[in-house]
């Protein structure tokens, strides 16, 4: 992540666009904060570092304007996915990749701190550095970046129209990106089913998880909150956390990039992303089909085949 | 058919397509095939209108059982509907043991308008299936009264 070249291709970009988004700081040390950036002088205050975690896309589809937006690996899916289904035109973005060693969870970092207040942070190579009033503490970034960085396939984005640094290779390891979902699946059903009772139980409804969403793009008319037809009430029962949950997921069958911006936004730490990877994992076994990798393909639910060569006819015992 | 020992009926809810299955369970009324009554059906213009949100729905609600039918593949009325109900009620039968639903309380399958004799045998097997799973029991705090 190399910020000075990123600057110059921001520049290079601005005059040619509307605007610019990018990431610069934010409230605290440890937040950075999107940004939109219209003239020179704000390009200036542009930052590219592991807090850069925000998946900028999601501000793509309400975009009536032409824009250059800043995208790591998995954010290049998620605007691959939008390009798909024609919820952003090609011709109204600029992608400015920037590959990624992984970024951090800003929920982790505070824990891992204890919850103080941190006064600064800094970044030396793999090692986060944290300043608190208590003293300096060096943390490894893997061990406080977002699951999805662990298993992270595509640290170079996959499409783009100018790469800010050298493309980094995909390390980790591929036959591990669906453990997590391997796991639940080793529990008996009504494990599972109290497994989700307690994790979604949490949930206030809050739908930042929707919010923070890419490819949630139903903005006023979310069959969440909407009267008619009244598919959930605004009862905090357990049934109507999980229904709004369900539909999220999905929503989302077959389109989710597992960006993991719902668990970053969510503020009861809920593990969301488990139910999209789930169906992520039978679209890739059903249909070979991985979302937001491939800009000519086709969502698989968007589709069929007149012979499924995969479905099989269930029998009734 | 109520269970014989609780003398209860299960919840079923079907969504059947309107020229295909429906004609189908029609057939099988007409006909007089003896079937069981714990079945309640929804009719739908096409499998394709399932969203599998009307199942999810139906088995939060409290629903024993949910059974989708439609025309059989290349059948569809409307030529394409149910290609793709058939990918998506796939998608959700393997996506429902992952929230801890057995997947057993939800089929979906393809009747004719002819297949009289199928349907009552549909009906009649998934109906002994979700009698032999019981009432849901992970439902005491989803639950409407019964």
């Amino acid at each position: 992540m190399n910020v000075e070249k990123l600057k110059s291709a921001v520049r290079e970009v601005l005059p040619s666009v509307d605007a610019v988004i990018g990431y610069c700081n934010g409230s605290d040390p440890l937040r950075a904060e999107p940004c939109f950036m219209k003239d020179e002088k704000l390009v200036e205050e542009m930052i590219l570092n592991p807090l850069c975690v925000h998946n900028l896309t999601s501000y793509l589809p309400a975009e009536k304007r032409r824009v250059a937006v800043v995208v790591k690996g998995c954010d290049s899916r998620s605007l691959i996915q939008l390009l798909q289904e024609g919820l952003v035109k090609r011709e109204n973005v600029v992608i400015i990749g920037v590959p990624c060693r992984g970024v951090v969870s800003v929920k982790k970092v505070r824990a891992a701190v204890g919850h103080e207040k941190v006064l600064s942070v800094a970044f030396e190579g793999d090692a986060v550095i944290i300043k608190t009033a208590s003293g300096e503490k060096e943390l490894a970034l893997s061990d406080v970046s977002p699951a999805k960085c662990a298993t992270c396939q595509y640290p170079t984005p996959l499409l783009y129209d100018v790469l800010t640094g050298d493309p980094v290779e995909p390390g980790k390891p591929a036959d591990q990106v669906y453990d997590d979902v391997r796991k639940i699946e080793s529990m008996s059903l009504p494990e599972r089913r109290a497994y989700w009772e307690k994790e979604l139980g949490r949930c206030v409804r809050c739908y930042a998880c929707r919010n923070a969403c890419p490819l949630c793009v139903c903005t006023e008319s979310c069959i969440a909150e909407t009267r008619e037809p009244h598919w959930m009430s605004q009862k905090a029962t357990e049934r109507e956390k999980m229904m709004f949950h369900l539909i999220h997921a999905l929503h989302l069958a077959g389109r989710c990039t597992e960006c993991g911006e719902c668990e970053r936004a969510c503020p009861m730490n809920i593990p969301l992303g488990l139910l999209k990877k789930k169906i992520n994992m039978e679209m890739l076994e059903l249909f070979g089909y991985k979302a937001g990798t491939d800009p000519t393909d086709k969502p698989p639910l968007f589709t069929f085949r007149p012979d499924e060569e995969r479905i099989e006819e269930h029998k009734l015992p | 058919m109520p269970d014989i020992e609780t003398n209860r009926e299960m919840r079923i809810v079907g969504f059947l397509c309107n020229w295909c299955s429906y004609g189908g369970a029609d057939t099988a009324g007409v006909s007089r095939f003896k079937q069981p009554t714990d079945l309640r059906v929804v009719r739908v213009p096409c499998s394709g209108r399932v969203d599998p949100l009307f199942v999810v729905k139906a088995l939060l609600s409290g629903a024993d059982g949910v059974l989708v039918s439609g025309c059989h593949p290349r059948d569809c009325h409307y030529s394409e509907g149910n290609f793709y109900a058939r990918r998506r009620l796939e998608m959700l039968k393997r996506f429902l043991p992952f929230i801890g639903i057995d997947d057993r309380r939800f089929h979906y399958t393809w009747v004719s308008a002819s297949e009289g004799q199928k349907w009552q045998q549909t009906v009649t097997a998934f109906t002994k299936e979700i009698h032999e799973l019981g009432p849901r029991q992970d439902k005491e705090e989803i639950l409407v009264e019964r």
